[in-house]
């Protein structure tokens, strides 16, 4: 029987399309020593991304320009410099109503300026994935780490991922496109790192063979019209709903809301499925468990080590996606937890806050260590603060004043 | 898209709304030499509006509905204000996303068309008010230019805010008292289009929407120079009879004051030379299009 599968054919760069379970998770790997930057750049050339915008603010700039090499050997369709994240965010969304698979990455105070367009991208129902180089948003200026800005992203109906890792990253490009392209999702992805921790740090990737790449997105299986005239033009409504001050108006608009918060709870068994579960436990029978996401979790790994030398037993939550929640794996992960120790780069601790929403006895939870503005967050004070809350006393590190 | 795409199954033809039957039998996709004549005579690319009774801006519409050279191989971009309360009856694909974006939208839009169809016309056109093309959006609109993007930017220049209820706009003129011009505009009306020009449009139009043979022409031209050349300007005069306390049947002849010769829309034009040529050439295929046809009838006469 004659197929109209593109699985097993040619792209222009000779990258077979390749069905994308047998590429992420039985395809040969390469380690490879990358910086964060460099494995964006190779999981975009995998990826067959059509439309990559770009524009410069760190942490994220190289990785912005690395693409555009990709284009310049023909792995992407087409790129070029916006003007402004605003504008860019704006130019992704025209390409991905046109029907292109499209990518960008920012940061920081580039989120912020971009913030408007995130929930219209949910609302439209764009799968663009936004790669977040986390750092500080606030004043006075700072470059540096901090993961502020996941907690505006969080409310804006796009999937949100943390990535711990470079590896992490690497793959989760690639699945995050299968996710969120899927018919019954069809949401943005923002796919979040603590910048300069990932993004300029060399790690060892395991890598996917270079001449293997994702099937092309396919706009006609979105749920909504694709913009490009291909499919009959329906009169969309007989009066637009902002005319009307009624019921039908306000129904229309809070049906629709509730449909993007539904896509994501949707998304959800495609991503257990594709990342083996919303969170990752070690020794969750532990009486102390840290649980976060991100480099913290990393940071969390060390202070685990330093407590088993000294016999006392702490066990680790690693949260891979924020939205969707993983409320309910949480809450059977601590559920015999008598410390719940949230250690996070920002401020205003909004992780904690999220876990002690979601789990009974939430006076368990420990919103702390916190650092900002780029400090960074040395294993030991994790170690100071669970010494703390298990009674035991520890030398006070300088300038804490504790 | 070609018209057998929207064709109805005999089957179901009874059962399909009437106005989606009027598309598929009367609707004027794929008709060449389409233009404003055609209105009255077949099925409009737009079915009603919701704006004023005698609002300019929906004879704007229905002209440049008409005047499209490709309508369904063109999609629209939109901004907020009362054209956006226009766009979900027209029968075009169309985006609305957010206010003042309409160029960046655009620009995407034309890029991602251009890598999915090679070789294929996908015409991308915007519409936008004055407060969306040059106050919030001025950025987007000049970059959108700067980078050479190949689409038509048509703005409705009202001269203030209308769907907000009439604040002051870049493109108002000096000394009109509006809403947050509570002594009068401070400064003069924008110059759009001499901005668009020095921006790298390469034909621009300054005129109202009074003569619909003029709105016609310059909506082709427009379109067919974004095309092939790159980025196109439009400002039309679609006074907001309401703000500026007119009644419903004064717009034809507000615009008609407007534009005469020392006044601030008379029609002015500017057109790079890669354009003229363009368009030069079209004007001599479309000559010869008429002759074979007018040999062909009066042989078959």
């Amino acid at each position: 029987m004659e197929t109209t599968s593109v699985i097993g054919t040619k792209n222009k760069k000779g990258q077979v399309y390749t069905d994308p379970r047998v590429m992420m998770n039985e395809a040969p790997r390469t380690p490879s020593f990358f910086t964060g930057s460099e494995v964006i750049k190779e999981a975009v050339r995998r990826a067959s991304v059509d439309v990559m915008i770009a524009y410069p603010i760190t942490p994220q700039s190289e990785a912005a320009a690395l693409i555009g090499e990709l284009f310049a050997e023909g792995y992407i369709g087409d790129y070029f410099r916006g003007e402004s994240e605003f504008a860019v965010m704006s130019e992704c969304a025209g390409a991905a109503f046109g029907g292109a698979r499209v990518f960008t990455t920012t940061a920081g105070p580039g989120t912020m300026r971009a913030m408007e367009n995130f929930p219209m991208w949910a609302g439209a129902r764009l799968p663009i994935q936004c790669i977040v180089t986390c750092r500080g948003i606030n004043s006075p200026l700072s470059i540096q780490p901090d993961t502020i800005e996941i907690s505006y992203l969080m409310q804006t109906g796009m999937l949100v991922w943390h990535a711990e890792t470079a590896q992490d990253f690497y793959d989760w490009i690639m699945k995050g496109y299968m996710v969120s392209e899927e018919p019954d999702v069809h949401l943005p992805l923002a796919l979040c790192c603590d910048g300069f921790f990932v993004t300029h740090t060399k790690d060892v990737v395991n890598l996917t063979p270079a001449d293997m790449c994702l099937p092309p997105y396919d706009p006609y299986r979105s749920p909504v019209p694709c913009m490009d005239m291909e499919c009959p033009p329906v009169r969309m409504m007989r009066d637009p709903f902002v005319m009307k001050s009624n019921y039908i108006s306000y129904a229309t608009h809070a049906s629709w809301q509730q449909e993007v918060w539904a896509a994501i709870e949707r998304s959800r068994k495609h991503t257990i499925a594709w990342m083996d579960g919303l969170i990752e436990t070690e020794n969750a029978d532990a009486d102390v468990l840290i649980v976060s996401s991100g480099t913290a979790v990393s940071q969390g790994r060390e202070a685990i080590r330093l407590l088993a030398d000294e016999g006392i037993r702490v066990g680790l939550v690693k949260i891979k996606t924020l939205r969707p929640w993983p409320g309910e794996e949480i809450r059977e992960a601590t559920k015999n937890a008598k410390y719940i120790i949230v250690p996070e780069f920002n401020v205003v601790g909004w992780m904690a806050r999220e876990i002690k929403a979601s789990i009974p006895n939430s006076d368990r939870v420990i919103a702390g260590p916190h650092v900002c503005g780029g400090m960074t967050m040395p294993p030991e004070i994790i170690v100071e603060q669970i010494k703390h809350a298990l009674g035991i006393r520890s030398a006070a590190l300088a300038g804490r004043g504790s | 898209m070609s018209k057998e795409r929207i064709k109805i199954a005999p089957e179901f033809f009874d059962i399909m709304p009437p106005e989606y039957q009027d598309l598929v039998t009367r609707a004027t996709y794929g008709n060449e030499s389409r233009g404003w004549k055609d209105i009255g005579t077949s099925k409009e690319l737009i079915e009603e509006h919701s704006l004023c009774a005698g609002c300019p801006e929906s004879m704007a519409f229905r002209y440049i509905l008409a005047s499209l050279p490709n309508p369904e191989d063109t999609v629209m971009v939109g901004s907020t204000g009362c054209t956006s309360l226009v766009f979900p009856h027209v029968a075009v694909h169309n985006i609305h996303s957010l206010f003042g974006n309409q160029n960046a939208v655009a620009s995407g839009l034309k890029r991602a068309l251009t890598v999915r169809f090679p070789g294929r016309i996908k015409d991308v056109v915007v519409l936008a008010g004055d407060g969306a093309t040059v106050d919030i959006g001025l950025d987007m609109t000049l970059q959108a230019w700067f980078r050479q993007e190949k689409f038509t930017t048509i703005c409705f220049d009202n001269e203030l805010y209308a769907n907000t209820g009439g604040q002051e706009s870049g493109l108002m003129q000096k000394g009109f008292v509006a809403k947050m011009a509570p002594v009068g505009k401070t400064f003069e009306k924008v110059r759009l289009p001499e901005i668009a020009r020095e921006s790298g449009c390469h034909y621009v139009v300054n005129c109202t929407v009074s003569k619909p043979s003029l709105v016609e022409k310059v909506i082709k031209n427009a379109v067919y120079v974004a095309r092939e050349i790159g980025p196109t300007y439009l400002q039309l005069y679609t006074p907001c009879i309401l703000e500026i306390g007119k009644n419903s049947m004064e717009g034809l002849q507000e615009m008609r004051d407007s534009e005469k010769p020392t006044e601030r829309f008379a029609y002015k034009e500017y057109i790079s030379e890669p354009a003229k040529q363009l368009l030069a050439e079209i004007a001599a295929k479309e000559k010869e299009r008429k002759a074979a046809a007018k040999q062909l009838t009066s042989q078959e006469a």
